[in-house]
């Protein structure tokens, strides 16, 4: 465990050096900055408003708010596969990784040291976006967190697996075929979630099918469309009014999820472990 | 420290080592040569555990190849020692330092004469992103003895570095040997190897096709003798020393002997025969001879 740490520590060092600990931190304060000016301008303009009612009002808010949380978790998954995904492919090409490897530690500490060390940042960034979506939507419109509890981790989740992905491609690819491998990993989870919404939206149960079983072969995007569901109001919830929840899916899904991950770290271990350096 | 029983390593179709099969004893300094792809850092990559051999056996420092309680005795530098560019030299000590379970008090002292030792105090405090090419091997070498090892593995440690740097590291691998520390040393330069090797071994094609101990006296001596007047009697007299016996000029007489231990013998017996000996010249086969002869001719640059 001791070396798992110092690996890891070496990750963030290595992270706030490289300058990415930075931009991370001044591009999600800059999508706050854009997210607070619209909330504040859209408020405003709805309060001087005597024809938008309270209710109009709330579920206008309601819906910005998930969309700040659609472009949050967008940002947080690409976020989760670009900041790990030359860490194995990168050391191995450098020869970086071999003053590492003959030190006398297994090779699972430090996949599990690098993993944990981006997982750190990785959920950091998740959670500033979160926060400050949160903060500005209480304090510009007053509008109480629904469902945080539930919704956060399982963002967390998502974030986790795609990163785990990036991990486990890099102890096998090479750097730019790991990245077009993950990100094409997760669209492949947003198109399927989008046809199992329009599926679920129109009734095409073939349509609905065919994205749920996307969403075995790669589960991400499901868990946003879980924490999104928890976040609508009981209301939107119950009626579909805000269409994410036309198609919801099932709670298992976490389970199979947090099982997907697992196997993905032990894939990325096993295949180091085999690796020639 | 090193033994090893038919170690193959196959890369799809290429065969990179065919059969290295070799023993290294305690405190030897153990010399690697071989033209470039003839499979010596894959070799040193198996026995490092870097790569896992397809056929063979091996043991290193007593325990299977690989066991990690044996790896914290070992030290490595690698080709072209490369590692995060944005830690100076005194974290990246530390960091490895600590993969070896040191800590505190006894890590930073040995940082500290470490880092003295190669020469670069100086320089501690600066990211390695702003260092050449031989302060990166410096470093290296530092690290690679941080855990006090009793096995060195040296994969071109010179590589990068000026003639001050490669007496430093040639001082440091006589230290080692001071110390008793096995040395197993990859390099190119074979003066080099020739300086500072008790044994090489030399490697074609993946298979060890030579040995060579440096140590020893040569097995085999070239002389070259400025004699006074010499008979035919004296050439056939002096034909139970040696072999190849010429006369190119009046006063030279050049033979080959098996052992530089004839020599005074051969002068002993000239002088009792009456023949002014006015110089001895032994001409020792070099490194650079004797590789390329085990080389051959068919041996093209790598």
């Amino acid at each position: 465990m001791r070396d798992v740490i110092t690996v890891a520590h070496l990750t963030l060092v290595e992270a706030r050096r490289r300058r990415i600990v930075l931009a991370g931190a001044v591009c999600a304060l800059a999508f706050l900055l854009v997210f607070s000016i619209a909330v504040t301008f859209a408020y405003r303009e709805m309060s001087g408003d005597k024809s938008v009612s309270f209710v109009e009002r709330q579920g206008t808010l309601t819906a910005i708010k998930l969309v700040g949380f659609l472009a949050a978790n967008f940002l947080s998954v690409i976020f989760a596969i670009l900041l790990p995904v030359d860490t194995l492919s990168g050391e191995i090409d450098s020869g970086v990784i071999q003053t590492l490897a003959s030190k006398p530690i297994d090779r699972a500490q430090i996949v599990l040291g690098k993993w944990a060390g981006h997982l750190l940042l990785a959920l950091a960034y998740l959670l500033m976006l979160s926060t400050g979506i949160l903060v500005v939507i209480r304090v510009v419109g007053g509008l109480p967190p629904t469902g945080v509890t539930q919704a956060l981790p399982l963002l967390m989740l998502e974030v986790t697996l795609s990163l785990t992905i990036a991990v486990a491609g890099g102890a096998r690819f090479s750097t730019v075929t790991n990245a077009i491998m993950a990100v094409g990993f997760y669209g492949v989870a947003f198109i399927g979630g989008f046809i199992e919404q329009i599926g679920g939206f129109t009734g095409i149960t073939s349509m609905r099918t065919i994205g749920i079983l996307v969403s075995l072969v790669s589960p991400a995007d499901s868990m946003w469309r879980l924490a999104a569901h928890h976040m609508e109001p009981e209301i939107a919830r119950s009626t579909g009014m805000l269409a994410l929840g036309a198609s919801v899916p099932s709670p298992l899904m976490v389970w199979w999820a947090a099982g997907f991950t697992v196997a993905a770290l032990m894939y990325a271990i096993r295949t180091f472990r085999r690796r020639a350096l | 420290m090193i033994e090893t029983h038919g170690l193959h390593k196959r890369f799809g179709s290429t065969v990179a080592v065919e059969d290295l099969s070799l023993q290294v004893g305690e405190g030897e300094i153990f010399g690697f040569l071989g033209p470039n792809g003839a499979g010596k850092t894959t070799s040193i990559k198996m026995l490092l555990a870097l790569v896992a051999p397809s056929s063979g056996t091996g043991r290193v420092l007593g325990a299977p190849i690989g066991n990690r309680a044996a790896r914290a005795r070992v030290g490595f530098l690698p080709e072209h020692f490369r590692f995060h560019e944005s830690l100076t030299a005194i974290e990246l000590l530390r960091f490895h330092g600590r993969l070896y379970g040191l800590r505190g008090a006894p890590l930073e002292g040995r940082i500290d004469r470490l880092l003295s030792r190669v020469d670069l105090v100086d320089a501690a405090d600066r990211p390695l992103r702003g260092y050449s090419k031989g302060m990166l091997q410096r470093v290296g070498l530092a690290q690679s003895l941080l855990n006090d090892p009793r096995l060195v593995f040296l994969d071109e440690p010179t590589s990068g570095l000026d003639p001050l740097g490669r007496l430093l590291v040639r001082s440091i691998i006589e230290e080692l040997r001071a110390d008793g520390v096995t040395v197993f040393l990859n390099s190119h330069l074979l003066g080099e190897v020739e300086a500072t090797c008790d044994r090489v071994v030399f490697v074609k094609r993946g298979r060890i096709v030579g040995e060579r101990r440096l140590s020893a006296p040569a097995e085999i001596v070239e002389l070259e003798l400025r004699v006074g007047a010499a008979g035919p009697a004296i050439l056939e007299g002096l034909s139970r020393f040696g072999t190849n016996i010429t006369r190119p000029q009046p006063d030279v007489i050049e033979l080959r002997t098996g052992t530089e231990a004839a020599v005074p013998m051969i002068v002993s017996w000239l002088v009792q025969q009456g023949v002014p000996v006015h110089a001895v010249q032994p001409r020792r086969k070099s490194l650079e001879d004797v590789f390329l002869d085990v080389m051959g001719e068919d041996e093209r640059p790598g």
